[in-house]
């Protein structure tokens, strides 16, 4: 009956991804699909503002909190936190088509894991790997040529868009392994609490080291949701072609009108 | 002695030559590590934050296009609102731009920049990337800035990108969704910004 549900809501979200595409202000690359339509406006702006509510009373003091401990402790955390995310970056590896990429992270896990004590040092990093680059089941659709869809606003979960919420769903049906062993199987080793906890301390982690541009970017917009809308695009869109290189993310076309010397 | 004029010829026009190239222009990562350095000074703790924000906003009149990010930020709509609106936009802008650029900044106690390269894309820009080194309570972050290099002589900032994060871009997306959220009536842009100016 869950399989039921999950395969019924990822239908009406590729039904949804399919037919909700152009129209919206937020335009993505040259190599993008097109723009993003904000579909649910009021929808996601009740919620962002419910998301609010909820980081003022817990997350942000939460994070303010975490943000006390000892460096070593942070980074140590996050490190633990990475190294869970690389069991969902090595099969977005290899759907993308990077086996040497997925070779390359298969290495840094299991290095880590072990020598680095489940993660708390990078082992692999000290070792002279490649720096580490997360990869998702959104990002993966994303390369593959599928678009944004609708931007969304999940509660507790925050920005998102039709398909990296689709991306999201695939986590649970059997793409996450970390998911697999913690939740969707009886295991004496691990148990939900295990995932759920990974999760909050990922929000937590990202909170805290985000703590004073949030606030920053808060108390100086003037409309904060659309910033948010803004930066949450402009990230996913340079996950998705994996580029440092500004040049290549940039859209010039419009400075180009801009003429003022 | 006809030595001694090709000596002085060959000095007048190293002289003039030296000072075509460099006395005048600028590179652009030089303009950005100067730029960054007159910033760290003007976040010396040993200035009051009002004292820090007006230091801030003259900087910022130097070496920022604000009128060039101005326009950027309108999108499509600066083509179609009257000189008259534009005129008014402008003004709004600068004061808006000069108040949450210096507030933003002003939040940072000397912080430490390093300019690592420059790319040209074309004759009208360059990108410089630098790098805001890591301190205990956040980690390093990469910070692009797009020089406006039309005029040598004039370098100019049009944009800086955070993390691949734009944030002319960003501005111009919140300012569209202002004015599409008020059925494309852009007086209420001008009502948020003033609002915004006003507010302490």
């Amino acid at each position: 009956m869950k399989k039921i549900l999950i395969a019924f809501c990822v239908s009406i979200l590729i039904s949804l991804n399919v037919s909700a595409d152009t129209d919206g202000e937020n335009k993505l690359s040259k190599k993008s699909s097109g723009e993003v339509k904000d579909c649910f406006e009021k929808v996601n702006r009740a919620t962002f503002a419910f998301n609010q509510g909820l980081d003022k009373a817990i997350f942000k003091p939460v994070a303010k909190a975490y943000r006390v401990l000892p460096s070593p402790i942070r980074n140590g955390t996050s490190n633990v936190l990475d190294n869970i995310s690389v069991l969902v970056t090595i099969p977005n590896n290899i759907l993308q088509g990077e086996f040497k990429k997925a070779g390359i992270n298969a290495g840094r896990f299991v290095l880590n894991t072990t020598l680095g004590i489940v993660g708390i040092m990078d082992v692999a990093q000290h070792m002279g790997f490649p720096e580490y680059e997360k990869e998702d089941y959104g990002q993966t659709l994303g390369a593959a040529g599928i678009g944004e869809g609708c931007y969304l606003v999940i509660p507790v979960l925050g920005p998102s868009t039709v398909r990296d919420s689709v991306g999201t769903i695939a986590n649970m049906m059997g793409g996450d392994p970390w998911y697999n062993i913690t939740v969707a199987n009886d295991t004496q080793y691990f148990s939900d609490v295990d995932y759920w906890g990974s999760r909050a301390g990922s929000g937590i982690d990202f909170r805290a080291k985000n703590l004073d541009s949030l606030d920053n970017l808060e108390k100086n917009s003037i409309d904060f949701y659309a910033s948010v809308r803004s930066l949450y695009l402009q990230d996913r869109q340079k996950k998705i072609m994996n580029s440092d290189s500004i040049t290549e993310t940039l859209n010039d076309s419009d400075w180009e009108e801009v003429e003022t010397q | 002695m006809r030595s001694k004029n090709f000596l002085s010829l060959f000095i007048f026009i190293f002289i003039n030559i030296f000072n075509i190239n460099y006395s005048y222009s600028i590179e652009a990562d030089v303009f950005v590590q100067s730029t960054v350095n007159r910033a760290s000074q003007a976040l010396n703790n040993k200035f009051s934050k009002e004292e820090k924000i007006e230091k801030l906003k003259n900087i910022a009149n130097e070496t920022v296009d604000i009128n060039g990010i101005g326009l950027y930020t309108l999108g499509s709509y600066r083509k179609i609102i009257s000189d008259e609106q534009k005129k008014e936009y402008n003004t709004l802008f600068e004061k808006y731009f000069l108040k949450s650029f210096s507030s933003r900044l002003a939040e940072y106690s000397n912080p430490e920049i390093e300019v690592i390269s420059k790319k040209k894309i074309n004759d009208n820009y360059t990108i410089v990337s630098s790098k805001l080194v890591a301190t205990e309570q956040r980690p390093e972050v990469k910070i692009d800035w797009r020089i406006y290099t039309k005029n040598p002589e004039n370098l100019l900032i049009r944009d800086l990108i955070i993390e691949g994060l734009s944030l002319a871009r960003t501005q111009k997306e919140e300012f569209a969704s202002i004015i599409q959220s008020n059925n494309g009536d852009i007086n209420a842009l001008f009502a948020t910004l003033k609002k915004f100016i006003n507010n302490n």
